[in-house]
């Protein structure tokens, strides 16, 4: 067992936060006061290939492994959970799923573009009556010679108006049962009747895209749909098994984030003629902290390292994100309770980190659904089957291959 | 065309310094990164490198311990082409004096370096001595401040520099080789890239002893340095005080900002 990090990964690590530090960090509360879409920072990670990270290079990548995706996911959300939501979508959900899934044919196409972060992609999954319960989704495709026709509404979808590629899902087969007529499309946003729409009012990530896609008798070419008719519900599972990933990770990074602002204000503020990092209740909740972020970090580093060794993961992906969004809610509550009265306003980052934390115990699974799912494979109502397709191990040669 | 960026590691900026009793300095457990200026260094060589289509190849080195490697990794994952390490027990001790003497020594032995690259200096010891030093002993055209590389001419042997001076920018045309000392504001250094990281952590970084740079054992480490220290103390914490002027108007503002610099003697 070997708990360190490699000197490659510790170098990720700095470049990462390099980045956020420099050039998000000071602009994030303008762009969130007036939830303005931070779009250069997504440029700025696009140029920088931070969003093909753990691509193989061949598919237009930077060949890292997924445990830099995790790491960098860490510092990108320590300085704003839209860089990591980012992340999750573009990387997580959607390319991480033309690797898994998609064909020689569509990796050239689809994901050689989006992992030189050319083409940015979403994932489009819940409806307006449809989150959670992801089989009562209501969008259909209807095939007509060598293509499909699509209607209905995606709503909630990191990206919606900004992403060039859309990964979405939509019934194919009435009568099948629930989860078996479900299949998967690569949508361009050029394809005739498509529209899609911004959310307002957000809680958080408010420097992010959060809307709607609108589909109107969009006509997709038969080569688009990834996996085969009816395959839709096993894709979504393993696109999410990708995509909670970074969620785990970035939540580790908010709750080192509350961390760091909380145990440097402890140490600035006086009360009773000491500084209140000297109260024993304080102490508490700074202990807390330091406790989730080691349990989220341990936790996240387990996953990416099933990833890599081929071992399906999707309980312990599941425990990760589970937990460390859970427990960086309560971080970022208590850093505004370390914060007095001053944390209650948006002077400091940690109100900013409250309303951002609250998005990811709903998004990707809610709380009570990874709490149920923990529990059914402890009790033997859940089990993984193999799957027509895995998620490839990680191989740094086949991943560093040119061609 | 040769390009030589001499680097070191220092603390992170972020580092709390403290000083015991007896002088012993600490950077606490902070880690250990390239001297942030030396990223404008390295950028600029890379900068140059690319001008001259490829045509050029860009060394970096450091005299140090094995924690040098980290500033050295830095470079090269940068996009620089090769790293070398000068050390050798002797070196302990050096000052900037015997620092200058290795370095020069060093780059004396590749022969055929045409340009040499420094950052303003190191954020840790901070003299700023080095570059003139190294220049001084090799007889090359030292040009400190540097934010601008005019015009770099490879065949014809000059280079032409715009220097920032307190008193404003000088330029100057002089002979190649020569020494240059970058400034902030000179480049945006890049950050290292993906395949750079993999580059550099999988490089040879090649040790040059004091015998393979043939260095004097009496020009290097505390026996070759000029520099006693009697005393080493932390500076007295500096109290300063902030004051926010609110006025109804930024007239009255104004006016109320100039009369405390007035009184203070400022203006
Ligand atoms: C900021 C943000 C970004 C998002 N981005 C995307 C995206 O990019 N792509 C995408 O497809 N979706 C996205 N979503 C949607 C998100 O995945 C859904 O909101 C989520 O799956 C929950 O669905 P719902 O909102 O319909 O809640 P519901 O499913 O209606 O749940 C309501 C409540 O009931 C509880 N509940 C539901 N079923 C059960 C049960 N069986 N037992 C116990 N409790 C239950 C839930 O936990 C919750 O508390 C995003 C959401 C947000 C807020
Ligand atoms: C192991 C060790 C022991 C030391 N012991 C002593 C001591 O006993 N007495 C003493 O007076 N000082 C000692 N020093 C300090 C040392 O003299 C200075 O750190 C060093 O000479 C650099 O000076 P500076 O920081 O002022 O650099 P500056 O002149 O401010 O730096 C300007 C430029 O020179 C480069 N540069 C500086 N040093 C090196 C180097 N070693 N290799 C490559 N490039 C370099 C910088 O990166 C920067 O680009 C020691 C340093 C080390 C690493």
């Amino acid at each position: 067992m070997d708990f360190s990090l490699t000197p490659e990964h510790e170098m990720v690590v700095r470049m990462v936060r390099d980045f956020a530090e420099k050039e998000v960090a000071p602009y994030i509360k303008e762009y969130d006061r007036a939830h303005k879409p931070f779009v250069r920072a997504i440029e700025r990670m696009a140029e920088l290939g931070i969003m093909g990270i753990c691509i193989p290079v061949r598919y237009g990548g930077q060949g890292m492994d997924y445990i830099s995706l995790g790491l960098a996911c860490e510092e990108l959300e320590r300085v704003d959970t839209f860089l990591r939501v980012v992340m999750s979508v573009h990387v997580g959900l959607n390319s991480l799923g033309l690797l898994q899934w998609g064909t020689e044919e569509q990796k050239q196409r689809f994901l050689v573009p989006q992992a030189r972060g050319e083409r940015w992609a979403a994932f489009g999954l819940t409806e307006p009556g449809a989150g959670s319960d992801v089989a009562a989704m209501a969008a259909t495709a209807r095939r007509e010679g060598d293509s499909y026709i699509l209607n209905g509404e995606k709503m909630w979808i990191s990206l919606a108006s900004m992403a060039h590629n859309f990964l979405v899902f939509a019934r194919t087969d009435p009568k099948a049962p629930p989860h078996q007529g479900i299949t998967a499309f690569i949508v361009e946003r050029e394809t005739k009747g498509i529209t899609t729409g911004d959310i307002h009012g957000k809680l958080g990530v408010r420097a992010g895209s959060t809307g709607w896609i609108a589909m109107n008798d969009v006509e997709v070419p038969a080569e688009n749909r990834l996996g085969e008719e009816g395959e839709g519900f096993k894709i979504a599972m393993s696109c999410l098994d990708n995509g909670r990933y970074t969620i785990g990770a970035g939540a580790t990074g908010l709750i080192r984030a509350c961390l760091e602002a909380s145990a440097k204000y402890a140490h600035e503020r006086r009360t009773f003629g000491r500084p209140i990092a000297e109260h024993q209740l304080v102490q508490q909740m700074i202990a807390r902290m330091r406790r989730d972020y080691e349990i989220g970090r341990l936790l996240y580093l387990r996953a990416g390292w099933l990833k890599n060794q081929g071992i399906r993961n999707t309980w312990q992906t599941s425990l990760a994100k589970w937990f460390a969004t859970e427990a960086s809610f309560a971080a970022a509550s208590d850093a505004i309770q370390i914060h007095g009265a001053y944390g209650y306003s948006d002077e400091y980052d940690v109100e900013r980190f409250l309303r951002n934390a609250k998005g990811a115990c709903i998004y990707e699974g809610t709380s009570q659904i990874h709490e149920l799912i923990q529990a059914q494979y402890v009790l033997g109502y859940r089990q993984d089957r193999p799957l027509r397709c895995e998620l490839p191990a990680y191989d740094p040669e086949e991943w560093q291959r040119e061609a | 065309m040769h390009i030589v960026v001499c680097t070191k590691q220092t603390p992170d900026s972020a580092a709390k310094l403290t000083v015991d009793a007896a002088g012993n300095v600490s950077w606490g457990d902070s880690p250990i990164v390239i001297n942030p200026w030396d990223e404008y260094a390295v950028e600029e060589a890379l900068l140059i490198k690319e001008r001259l289509g490829g045509n050029a190849r860009v060394t970096v080195i450091s005299m140090g311990p094995e924690a040098a490697l980290e500033a050295l990794k830095h470079a090269i994952a940068m996009g620089a082409d090769e790293g070398i390490r000068i050390w050798d027990p002797i070196f302990e001790g050096s000052d900037t004096l015997a620092t200058s003497y290795v370095l020069a020594k060093a780059i004396e032995k590749m022969g055929d370096v045409d340009l040499v690259l420094f950052g303003k200096s190191a954020i840790d010891s901070q003299t700023g001595q080095i570059p003139v030093e190294v220049a001084y002993r090799l007889g090359f055209s030292p040009l400190t401040y540097v934010i601008k590389i005019a015009e770099l001419d490879p065949a014809g042997k000059t280079i032409i520099a715009e220097r920032l001076l307190e008193q404003g920018r000088q330029v100057v045309k002089a002979p190649l080789p020569a020494v240059v000392g970058t400034i902030k504001g000179i480049n945006e250094p890049r950050y290292p890239s993906f395949m750079g990281i993999r580059k550099a952590t999988r490089a040879q970084y090649p040790v040059w002893s004091a015998t393979d740079i043939g260095a004097d054992p009496a020009k290097v480490g505390a026996a070759g340095s000029g520099v006693r220290w009697t005393r080493i103390f932390s500076p007295p914490t500096r109290e300063g005080k902030a004051e926010i002027i609110q006025a109804e108007t930024v007239e009255e503002t104004v006016r109320i900002l100039v009369d405390k610099l007035m009184a203070e003697k400022v203006i």
